[in-house]
């Protein structure tokens, strides 16, 4: 059993939860509680395997699809039968589908409202979540900056600064090509204790281009400019490691 | 009525949580067809209601439609009487050492089986949390329970899943002599 007044500081610990000076007594703890030590072992291999086992499940794409045209066509409520529709219901049905559907698809091409940057910064919490299936991390596995960074050569048209921080807690896993907002980006990927962290690097063009930090799908991003490139560190470690990351970066 | 600029906000700021609310329907559910209507009732409804969002976190906003929409569907099919709240009474026994190795080997199939088995509370944050990755602010958001109930719950939840996983038959529970 852990001790009763520290069960939810253990969970909290767990999840990246607590603040900093909470986790720092969390461990000081630790150290001499082989209990919640153990507990914590146990935590961390069930947290291992309900992520190894993969159960997420994505939505179809027939939902997507009738979704996307435009929501307000679908039934209001799916329990109620559908009234008796005539031949001329269904094609008038399908003469606004298809308009909805031309409007929407005009509308996605470019949606109002949003700018570039969050489009991109969605863009680029997609290609790490995709980064994150099996098999897809890395292109090139490496833990020497000196074999990373030359695999870029000739891959893509600048050169990205790659450093190893093992040393500060982020070792360097190795860098993949990736595609986010429509480009070829260079990712070069981290981890941070069981976390997997990928820094997308690009050249600066526009204006518009990522600054700051969000959240999207419970992932963290973190961007920054720095010598004519952008950065976007994006992982599901808490905001003060990706704050940590980039200013290891910075001092470079 | 929603003009058209409000449907391509929806379309890009909830939207892009179609993944979240089907997969936390399919949890509450057990059943991916269903998921698939209920979730699609979710997001009509959460069109409907979007002139009430402003800003903010869209997919918890997203998700607490969804989650009641399940429950709604769940209390109208009658499935609902294995819901109950957190309960001291349910709470399994810690595990030994030796077990948590045994667990290292879990399966998708036992996990599924286990997850589906949780009481539907438990299950909730359960997936909400490991799954989906969201905040315990979120969690508490989603599930309108207080950050302190989600925290025990979640405590709770994982001892109960372990449970489920070392004993997938908890009516006969074997002993070595």
């Amino acid at each position: 059993m852990p001790c009763e007044q520290t069960e939810n500081q253990l969970h909290g610990y767990l999840d990246g939860e607590l603040d900093p000076v909470s986790a720092a007594s969390f461990e000081k703890h630790l150290e001499t509680c082989p209990d919640c030590k153990q507990t914590l072992a146990a935590e961390e291999a069930l947290h291992q395997s309900i992520q190894k086992a993969n159960l997420y499940e994505r939505a179809p794409d027939s939902l997507r699809k009738s979704l996307l045209g435009n929501p307000q066509q679908l039934p209001a409520v799916r329990s109620f039968p559908a009234p008796r529709a005539f031949a001329w219901q269904w094609l008038a049905a399908a003469a606004v589908f298809l308009l909805a559907t031309l409007v929407g698809w005009q509308l996605l091409q470019k949606p109002r409202g949003v700018s570039e940057a969050q489009l991109m910064a969605a863009s680029l919490v997609d290609a790490h979540l995709r980064s994150l299936q099996p098999g897809h991390l890395t292109d090139v596995e490496s833990t020497d900056q000196h074999t990373v960074k030359p695999w870029f050569d000739g891959r893509i048209d600048f050169a990205p600064p790659v450093h190893d921080f093992a040393n500060d807690g982020f070792p360097l896993l190795g860098g993949r090509l990736d595609v986010a907002g429509g480009k070829t980006v260079a990712a070069l990927v981290y981890a941070r204790r069981k976390h997997i962290v990928n820094v997308f690097v690009e050249k600066s063009q526009s204006e518009d281009y990522l600054n700051g930090a969000g959240e999207s799908q419970g992932y963290h991003w973190l961007a920054w400019q720095q010598n004519g490139f952008s950065f976007c560190a994006v992982s599901d470690v808490a905001s003060p490691d990706l704050a940590q990351l980039q200013q290891l970066f910075l001092a470079q | 009525m929603l003009e058209g600029e409000d449907r391509a906000r929806f379309e890009a700021i909830v939207l892009p949580h179609l993944d979240a609310a089907f997969n936390l329907a399919r949890w509450l559910l057990r059943n991916r067809t269903d998921a698939e209507d209920v979730t699609q009732d979710a997001v009509v409804r959460a069109f409907r209601a979007f002139g009430t969002y402003r800003s903010g976190n869209a997919r918890a906003w997203l998700l607490q439609i969804v989650r009641n929409t399940c429950f709604t569907w769940l209390r109208q099919n009658r499935m609902a009487a294995e819901f109950m709240e957190f309960d001291e009474t349910t709470m399994p026994q810690e595990s030994e050492n030796p077990e948590t190795l045994a667990l290292a080997g879990s399966d998708r199939e036992q996990l599924t089986r286990a997850l589906e088995e949780l009481p539907e509370s438990f299950r909730e944050i359960l997936v909400l949390r490991e799954l989906e990755g969201c905040s315990y602010k979120e969690i508490a958001e989603i599930t309108s329970r207080p950050i302190g109930t989600v925290m025990s719950g979640l405590a709770r939840a994982r001892d109960q899943l372990r449970n489920a996983l070392l004993n997938p038959a908890p009516k006969e529970v074997r002993r070595a002599v």
